[in-house]
């Protein structure tokens, strides 16, 4: 080999390694996404990773029209400007799985924390891993309430849980009974059988004593994936409650509507706890028998009157994916946002300096895209700044039709008779 | 407890009744005839599921119109899985054909979820949805027309495989490969024409589903689950066992889930399972 060649040889490795050497410091921030992505709730996983993936391209990338924090620049300037790089995990709905992959993105792809899981059974083993493996778990739709009871230091939650949005469904009936000409007196509470269903089910039973007026007609459960829910269906018929709660996963959601209309069971409403009642899926199953569900949701695009930032968001998911953006990737959004925001103060990816920003996590509503308050975690990691707004489809869309101050269209109620 | 929740009740049950019957049907005449489990056979349902889905939602369609169309077009496609498939995988061992039909179930899963992704579809409105009025009864249509509809196809299967020259050389080659080869027998067609009424049979089963079930990329688990209960509850093989055993289940559970609880709706059904394969090992009308 000759000089020259040599030093050649030199230079071009002078080269690369001083090309490196700005990439080296902006290296990505690596944050695990645990999600459904085969199985039963595959769809539903799908569009609530899509509102992370959104939240990521709206850190990453240069923003500068929408007010909301770290849209304007490029990635998180705290950190030296270094975007996020998410890795996607399929739990498919399994607990076991959940903690398996949990371990994994921590032990194997180093992530610095960890958003999940949609199902709260599966958040409840994967955040139990993070814990013991000292990373940070945000979760922005897992909403059995025991998750922030267990007083996790490594759990952070910025949904309502079940317990309080239980209590809503109440608020509202009580504020129906002064309006509507028909007073409601009995309630039937129809559930999915897993952790998320049975803790609603269980927080709505425990306040009936507190709200006297009404009575518990019959708590049902069902087997989550059935195929048929006739008889369930028959039973609610024979005890003709005024109002049904539901917890339902999209394909019940389904079923039940259905099933509902084709043995003409009117009550004068079904409420639902989570979209599946208002999600695009169900309108586009189920035309115009889609109508009057009364949705208590999370999020709705009438909110837009409310802070401009909320149209971009869901112009930007429905061109990127080619839906419209319900409650479940909207609340993953903000889960996603929130914890961006505490990375870039953390200024590191030490998870103990994430977990500290997280805990200081100080968000006002000007700078979310939901209804609530703002973010603010107390000593459990629960966000104590949440609020309710209750959606009903009408006309082919949903419509936000409480509470009144934030409302963009009138509630019907009784629910018309099934055409 | 009035007739008229009574009567829903077992029209209900029969109308899912019939259609388990069907999907397993079709299994047990597979598996009679040559001694292979189709794990892909909830998926030849989604298959089906979707082909009623898409037809409606392109052309519009109705599910009772393309019904014939969908079991001849999954009479070839179960066809086509034999010869492409299932016939090289005949002569390896047992595990190999078990992989063989398990990977095709897997393989057609995730293609589905590639193609239409995982969303749910429904047909909104079919010839069959609705309600008949009976004596102050209301009785769903679809759940009527599932009932009719299979019970029918399973009709026209037990002419077919009891009554006709077709229908003996399919009984001659599962009793007996060799012997039926050297009857002049051609077995592999024979085995071929097995999957293809096999696939037939979800064809129509699927079909007539569409009208008031929703198809995703997994709904075949759903249903196929309980058809292999149906199958060995009625006995490997057997097809008046697949139709009684069907029946029974889909009645069972909605009796079940209305009178004792439904979160434990199929708790009965495999505790009668249980029972018969205790009492009797090769199920209701399995042989030895």
């Amino acid at each position: 080999m000759g000089i020259g060649r040599m030093w050649t040889a030199v230079a071009v490795a002078g080269l690369v390694c001083s090309a490196g050497l700005p990439l080296r410091a902006a290296e990505p921030v690596r944050i695990g996404a645990l999600y459904p992505l085969s199985g039963q709730a595959a769809k539903s996983g799908e569009d609530t990773l899509n509102g992370i993936r959104l939240a990521v391209d709206i850190v990453n990338n240069r923003y500068p029209d929408l007010k909301l924090p770290l849209a304007g620049g490029e990635g998180l300037p705290g950190v030296g400007g270094a975007k996020i790089e998410l890795i996607a995990a399929d739990h498919q709905g399994s607990p076991e799985t959940g903690a398996a992959e949990a371990e994994r993105l921590i032990v194997q792809r180093k992530v610095a924390a960890l958003i999940g899981a949609f199902h709260s059974s599966v958040a409840a083993t994967s955040s139990q891993v993070a814990e013991r493996l000292g990373v940070p778990y945000i979760s922005g739709e897992s909403e059995a309430t025991p998750l922030t009871e267990r007083g996790f230091k490594w759990f952070f939650r910025t949904t309502p849980s079940s317990r309080t949005q239980a209590r809503d469904f109440f608020t509202f009936l009580r504020e129906v009974n002064k309006t509507a000409a028909h007073r409601v007196q009995t309630i039937a509470i129809v559930h999915e059988n897993t952790l998320w269903g049975q803790e609603f089910a269980k927080s709505a039973e425990d306040y009936f004593p507190e709200y006297g007026e009404f009575k518990l007609a019959i708590n049902l459960g069902y087997q989550q994936g059935t195929t048929d829910v006739s008889s369930e269906v028959q039973r609610l018929i024979a005890l003709k409650p005024d109002v049904v709660f539901h917890a339902s996963y999209d394909a019940e959601a389904i079923l039940f509507a259905r099933t509902y209309k084709q043995f003409n069971f009117a009550p004068q409403g079904i409420m639902a706890i989570g979209a599946a009642f208002g999600s695009s899926a169900f309108r586009d199953a189920l035309g115009s028998d889609a109508s009057f569900f009364v949705v208590r949701d999370h999020w709705s695009r009438d909110l837009a009157a409310r802070h401009p930032a909320v149209a971009q968001v869901a112009k930007m998911y429905r061109e990127r994916y080619g839906k419209d953006m319900d409650g479940t990737p909207a609340r993953a959004f903000t889960a996603m946002m929130t914890l961006a925001d505490a990375i870039n103060r953390a200024g590191s990816t030490d998870p103990e300096k994430i977990r500290a920003a997280l805990a200081a996590t100080n968000l006002a509503a000007t700078q979310l895209i939901m209804p609530w308050d703002g973010v603010k975690f107390d000593a459990k990691g629960q966000n104590v700044l949440t609020g309710a707004i209750f959606i009903q489809t009408q006309e082919g869309t949903p419509k936000l039709v409480w509470p009144a101050s934030l409302a963009s269209a009138k509630l019907v109620w009784p629910r018309p008779a099934w055409r | 407890m009035s007739l008229q929740l009574l009567v829903q009740l077992i029209v209900s049950g029969l109308g899912m009744g019939f259609i388990f019957a069907l999907i397993a049907i079709g299994l047990t005449l597979i598996y009679g005839v040559m001694n292979v489990v189709n794990f892909a056979h909830g998926e030849f349902l989604m298959i089906a599921m979707y082909a009623s889905y898409l037809a409606y939602a392109t052309w519009g369609a109705d599910p009772l119109w393309t019904l014939p169309l969908v079991a001849c077009a999954m009479f070839a496609f179960g066809i086509a899985v034999y010869y492409l498939l299932v016939r090289r995988v005949l002569r390896g061992s047992m595990t190999s054909q078990i992989f063989a039909t398990f990977g095709l179930m897997v393989f057609l899963q995730a293609l589905a979820q590639f193609l239409m992704g995982a969303d749910y579809f429904a047909i909104r409105e079919s010839r069959l949805s609705g309600v008949v009025e009976a004596a102050s009864i209301a009785l769903p249509v679809p759940q009527l027309a599932a009932a009719a509809g299979a019970g029918l196809a399973t009709a026209v299967l037990y002419w077919i495989v009891f009554r006709t020259r077709t229908g003996r050389t399919l009984r001659a080659a599962a009793q007996d490969r060799q012997a039926a080869a050297t009857l002049g027998i051609d077995v592999d067609r024979t085995y071929a024409l097995a999957w293809g009424m096999g696939a037939a049979c979800v064809g129509v089963a699927g079909s007539l589903l569409s009208n008031f079930y929703y198809v995703f990329p997994r709904v075949g688990a759903v249903f196929v689950l309980v058809a292999y209960v149906v199958v060995a509850l009625g006995g490997f093989g057997s097809i008046h066992g697949a139709l009684v055993a069907g029946v029974l289940i889909g009645l069972l559970q909605v009796v079940a889930g209305f009178f004792v609880s439904s979160q434990l709706k199929f708790v009965p059904v495999y505790l009668l399972y249980l029972l018969v394969v205790l009492i009797r090992p090769h199920g209701l009308y399995g042989r030895m």
